[in-house]
């Protein structure tokens, strides 16, 4: 069941680390913690106009926190905070907590619907960046 | 008396279960232990016999809950080597903390201080830093060894004469240290402190003789030790309970109540204050007497076989690392460990494909995790009823993640 979770496009996401590291100079900066499970993001954008021109994350978190801040790394320049909404509406439906079928990247958290537990892992990232865009 | 754990797993229907096709191998008991037939069999004669509220009515049910409720404070000061007069029946561990935070803590002015250590669970931590808030109280640390153990040796050092408790972990629910009560029961009496210990991951483990360890309070929660959710005990000694008021107010904690003033109960009931968790709590008194029944050398030797065998097989797996101490010397069968370059959270849950539970995460002790500048750890917890198959079944999974996820 969890070597499902674990699948090759998950975890090469998060082996990318892609994104992973800071800004040299961010407009914003914001960390989310996990309180249960002790996970730590940390985002930084550089804004230009309202929209995201450069992100970088920090994440102290799990495979799946990681994978899921490299995806949102790879997806978020160019948006703004309702063009980052619209990204997180299609990494629940990956997970399963809203209907629908999942874009890629994030089509390839669709082995974490199974494990609620985790679902808060995919989202933490997006928590973060919710915070540095508001 | 000898150890059988086979007969030990015949008790606990839970361990013959197979999930998606595996067998349980359950070693996540600091967090939540399983219960035996002995125990269950005493709730459900409770709740099919004599289902009644305690200590008021006059009904037949009535008596026998009660009689139930009060037999279970006995076989739990026998488990403990106290009067059952002793004993009060809480919510939980945390619950046990609490009261004493609060109730001792009326009896504390502002600037007397508390000694705690690194290594404590949030819930031995946090009522203390509340207690700071309402009252004005000190909080100390004492610091922990590279080997996860309270160190001991700087007791000296931050005991002053305004230290009024020394509140510390009697096994951590991390490292598994077993802490020298010795040792700090005689520092205390230097500055005349009282001695309190969390005993959550101590008394699974066995009969304890609270008198002859000389501290204050003890406490420890039912879950852990084979006991239902929703019972806690806090014993004190009988000069503390008198002179501490009550935490909660309500039914049964009251001498006499008038529109203008309340008395107190005597202790216990003065702090069980509404209706107590009856069922559970008859459990908790059933599953001292479960434990009671083993032969502890016996069964502490087959515990500690286990750990050897997680320490001997985690060594053998590349990128291991334990926290803790790294022998069976002065530890009790908690065992935490670090996978280099493996999020703990993924080797659990990688785990659990294996048919094998354990915790995962910071423990609720994230000032230690900060100590190590961790993000958490992976916990194995091992109860009686653990045997070799469950440790095998262990180390295949964490050298599976060892290959897949590196």
């Amino acid at each position: 069941m969890s070597d499902e979770l674990y699948q090759a496009r998950i975890v090469a996401l998060a082996k990318s680390k892609a994104g992973a590291g800071k800004l040299a100079a961010p407009t914003k900066s914001a960390r989310r913690d996990n309180p249960l499970c002790g996970d730590r993001v940390t985002i930084d954008v550089r804004l230009d106009g309202g929209k995201i021109a450069e992100i970088a994350h920090q994440v102290r978190g799990c495979l799946l926190c990681q994978a899921s801040a490299v995806a949102l790394a790879s997806s978020a320049v160019g948006r703004d905070a309702a063009g980052v909404a619209e990204l997180r509406h299609d990494a629940e439906r990956a997970i399963g907590r809203e209907a629908g079928k999942a874009h890629e990247p994030f089509d390839a958290f669709e082995p974490v619907a199974g494990h609620k537990s985790r679902h808060e892992c995919v989202l933490l990232p997006f928590e973060a960046l919710k915070d540095a865009l508001s | 008396m000898s150890f059988d754990v086979a007969a030990v797993r015949r008790e606990f229907p839970i361990l013959s279960e197979i999930i998606d096709g595996r067998p349980v191998h359950y070693l996540d008991n600091g967090a939540s232990a399983q219960t035996p037939l002995a125990v269950l069999d005493a709730v459900r004669r409770y709740e099919t016999t004599s289902r009644a509220n305690v200590l008021r009515g006059v009904h037949r049910l009535a008596e026998r809950a009660t009689e139930l409720y009060e037999d279970a404070r006995t076989d739990v000061a026998n488990f403990l080597g106290v009067q059952p007069m002793e004993i009060v029946f809480t919510g939980g561990c945390t619950a046990a903390i609490n009261l004493v935070s609060y109730a001792y803590g009326q009896l504390l002015k502002r600037g007397d201080r508390i000694l705690l250590s690194e290594l404590e669970h949030h819930s031995n931590i946090v009522p203390w830093q509340l207690l700071r808030q309402r009252a004005g109280i000190e909080l100390d640390m004492l610091p922990v060894t590279p080997d996860g153990q309270i160190d001991l040796g700087a007791l000296p050092s931050l005991l002053t004469s305004e230290t009024k408790l020394i509140s510390l972990a009697h096994v951590s629910n991390v490292t598994g240290a077993l802490l020298d009560v010795r040792k700090v029961v005689e520092a205390a009496k230097s500055v005349g402190a009282k001695v309190m210990l969390d005993g959550a991951q101590r008394a699974p483990h066995g009969p304890l003789d609270l008198y002859a360890l000389g501290v204050d309070f003890y406490v420890f929660a039912g879950h852990k030790a084979y006991a239902p959710n929703g019972v806690g005990v806090l014993w004190a000694k009988p000069e503390l309970l008198e002179a501490m008021p009550p935490f909660h107010g309500g039914g049964s904690m009251i001498g006499r109540v008038t529109l203008a003033e309340t008395t107190w109960a005597p202790p216990p009931r003065r702090f069980e204050a509404g209706t107590p968790p009856i069922g559970p709590a008859i459990g908790m008194g059933a599953a001292c007497n479960w434990m009671a029944g083993l032969d502890w050398t016996a069964t502490h030797d087959h515990e500690m076989g286990l750990v050897q065998r997680v320490l001997d097989g985690l060594q053998k797996i590349d990128g291991t690392q334990i926290l803790g101490p790294a022998s069976l010397q002065n530890r009790y069968p908690v065992v935490s460990f670090m996978l280099d370059g493996v999020h703990p959270h993924d080797v659990a849950q990688t785990l659990d494909s294996f048919g094998v539970a354990v915790r995962a995460g910071h423990h609720c002790a994230q000032p230690l995790m900060d100590r190590f500048d961790l993000d958490g750890t992976t916990r194995v917890s091992i109860a009686p009823y653990n045997d070799n198959s469950d440790i095998d079944a262990l180390l295949t999974g964490v050298r599976h993640v060892a290959k897949t996820l590196r």
